[in-house]
């Protein structure tokens, strides 16, 4: 097999064996993008020279067995709304157009230390706010499983691009489910760490109290390995955890018998495609026959997730969004009139419909007089929704198992016009963020029509571990990850 | 739950953004729509309940301090270097003091 098609954990692999170098396989994933993604649109730009040096510098050291680390010489693309330094960073959005950050993310530093050969930026919807791709001010990206409809979002360039193995792997963002709900929809893995667990520091902040970075890979270990990579402490983002971070690599293999799956029949009932149920309950099935027990549990705040999350997330986001004014970087309208005028025209003219009304509704919320009745509201219930998962692993679960979203892809338009039908994409994932857990989605099957079907998995707070773990033993009972999206199957 | 259009030109004001007619009215029917929805939580008994408003550890909250030192920051050509107007030491806004 071409050495780019392979699933992040074993190209390292290949890589460490001698089988495969950086630069060659470098050169493949450009000639697939070159090929390909004019159909997908999973890149908002590429770095070519730069990847083209990393790759370089990366086959040298393989050569003299001398690798960074695991990642070395694999090409990664980044969410475009990575700092990363000298390059175009917009969020998918045209007030950031043509902005050139002066520094790195810490994540992309990291990405850089492990060797990893950085290869372009990906599409997202507006300052993450979507669940679809098509919130970008630069058009959609498509899914490649089935060209017409929607890979999913807001990190739906990165989950297309590993989808088509145009790289291996890919880092994104999940406010709400923008890492788990673009895997599932696109057939691949996606892991939202737990709250701290990643720096945040050079991110475009979406919803602070929520947002967390996290990787995408074909396969479980590529997860890990990226996870490694991008976790720990970091002094510029005081959110980030002081705990050591482990060899997740060395978790995957072990057995996972004697760990307990919860089953929240909280998220099997109305709305649920009854092909994703059967797919997900496969996937259940199929730990448990490797050793895991599984319980019927209840997560009975789950309904007011979505209401919750909606409040929290557009106040945090109004207040974030401030800082695009039109002054200190971005995009200003022309001719601006007054500052006050410049402020509303910038705005006005830079940002999207969603990012609006997000932006509206965040500012009612926390505006005189509703502050109580929504925001601090809102918080509290997010107390109990973190209460009902705490219980849960209290009655000695592990791992808490779900579909990631009700629904495989939908086709593009289907839902754009209707806001809140969007937001339901997210009524799996959304809990996750709001309690602060780690979670993870899987593929566990197709549809009839082949598209595919994600199982999330949700573990206790800092136990990244286990759950990849789990992840491995579903990912290897199913035997799915080698499967290609028919619409880019060519070779090469 | 209704919101009228004075309430989403108020808002807006707020927020700084300049909205069409057409967006006004637009923004007024979905904003109803979401927080229609919304009003489900206040059916939610939260009596005695505290608001979350940090999901990491709180307990590394204190750990996590550092010392107070002076540390380079941006240099002020990369501060700078991305603004839509500047001179070279400030950022250029229209003139807000006649």
């Amino acid at each position: 097999m071409t050495p780019s098609l392979l699933p992040l954990g074993e190209l390292s692999r290949a890589f460490e064996r001698g089988q495969a170098r950086p630069s060659e396989v470098l050169e493949q994933c450009l000639s697939r993008t070159a090929r390909l993604d004019g159909k997908i649109h999973a890149f908002l730009r590429l770095t070519e020279a730069e990847a083209r040096a990393a790759a370089r510098a990366a086959d040298d050291r393989r050569a003299r067995k001398a690798p960074l680390s695991p990642l070395d010489g694999v090409p990664v693309g980044l969410k475009d709304l990575f700092c990363q330094e000298g390059v175009e960073t917009t969020a998918g959005s045209r007030i950031l157009s043509g902005y050139r950050p002066p520094y790195d993310a810490t994540v992309v530093r990291n990405l850089r230390e492990a060797g990893a050969v950085l290869f372009g930026k990906t599409n997202m919807d507006e300052f993450a706010m979507g669940s679809s791709t098509e919130n970008s001010a630069f058009g959609p990206t498509r899914n490649p499983w089935d060209l017409e409809r929607s890979p999913g979002g807001s990190s739906g360039g990165s989950a297309a691009a590993v989808a088509a193995r145009l790289v291996p792997g890919a880092l994104g963002t999940d406010t709400g489910g923008s890492i788990r709900q673009p895997a599932s929809l696109s057939g691949i893995a996606g892991m939202k760490p737990t709250y701290g667990r990643v720096s945040r520091y050079g991110v475009v902040a979406f919803a602070s109290s929520l947002d967390q970075v996290g990787p995408f890979a074909a396969d479980v270990r590529g997860v890990a390995l990226l996870l490694r990579a991008i976790a720990g402490r970091d002094p510029n983002d005081q959110t980030s955890s002081l705990r050591p971070v482990p060899d997740y690599d060395a978790e995957l293999e072990k057995p996972v018998r004697g760990l307990a799956i919860g089953v929240p029949k909280e998220y099997f009932g109305e709305g649920l495609d009854p092909a994703v149920e059967k797919s997900v309950r496969g996937g259940i099935t199929a730990l448990e026959q490797e050793g895991a027990k599984v319980r019927p549990i209840s997560l009975p705040n789950s309904p007011h997730a979505i209401a919750a999350y909606y409040l929290v997330a557009t106040a945090e986001a109004s207040s974030n969004l401030a800082r695009y004014d039109g002054v200190r970087y971005g995009v200003r309208a022309q001719p601006s009139g007054s500052l006050l005028e410049l402020y509303e025209k910038t705005r006005a003219a830079g940002f999207g419909a969603e990012v609006k009304r997000r932006i509206l509704l965040g500012t009612y919320a926390l505006s005189a007089g509703y502050y109580d009745a929504y925001y601090l509201r809102a918080q509290k219930v997010r107390t109990l929704i973190r209460r009902d998962f705490e219980d849960a692993f209290a009655l000695g679960i592990d791992a808490v198992a779900s579909p990631t979203s009700p629904w495989a892809a939908f086709r593009l338009g289907e839902k754009v016009d209707d806001p809140l039908a969007m937001y339901l994409n997210d009524i799996y994932t959304v809990p996750v963020n709001l309690a602060g857990l780690p979670g993870i989605s899987i593929p566990s099957g197709f549809t009839e029509s082949g598209l595919p079907i994600g199982l999330q998995l949700v573990g206790r707070p800092f136990e990244e571990g286990p759950l990849l773990r789990l992840a491995r033993a579903a990912e290897r009972a199913l035997a799915l990850p080698g499967r290609l999206p028919p619409p880019v199957q060519e070779a090469g | 739950m209704a919101i009228d259009e004075t309430t989403v030109r108020h808002v807006a004001r707020l927020a700084r953004l300049q909205l069409t007619q057409a967006e006004e009215e637009r923004a007024a029917a979905q904003l109803g729509h979401v927080l229609e929805y919304i009003e489900r939580l206040k059916a939610v008994d939260v009596s005695g309940v505290e608001p979350l408003s940090f999901a990491g550890d709180a307990s590394e909250a204190e750990a996590a301090m550092r010392e107070d030192a002076v540390r380079p920051g941006l240099r002020r050509e990369d501060a700078l270097g991305g603004a839509p107007e500047q001179d070279g030491s400030a950022f250029v806004v229209p003139r807000i003091i006649e």
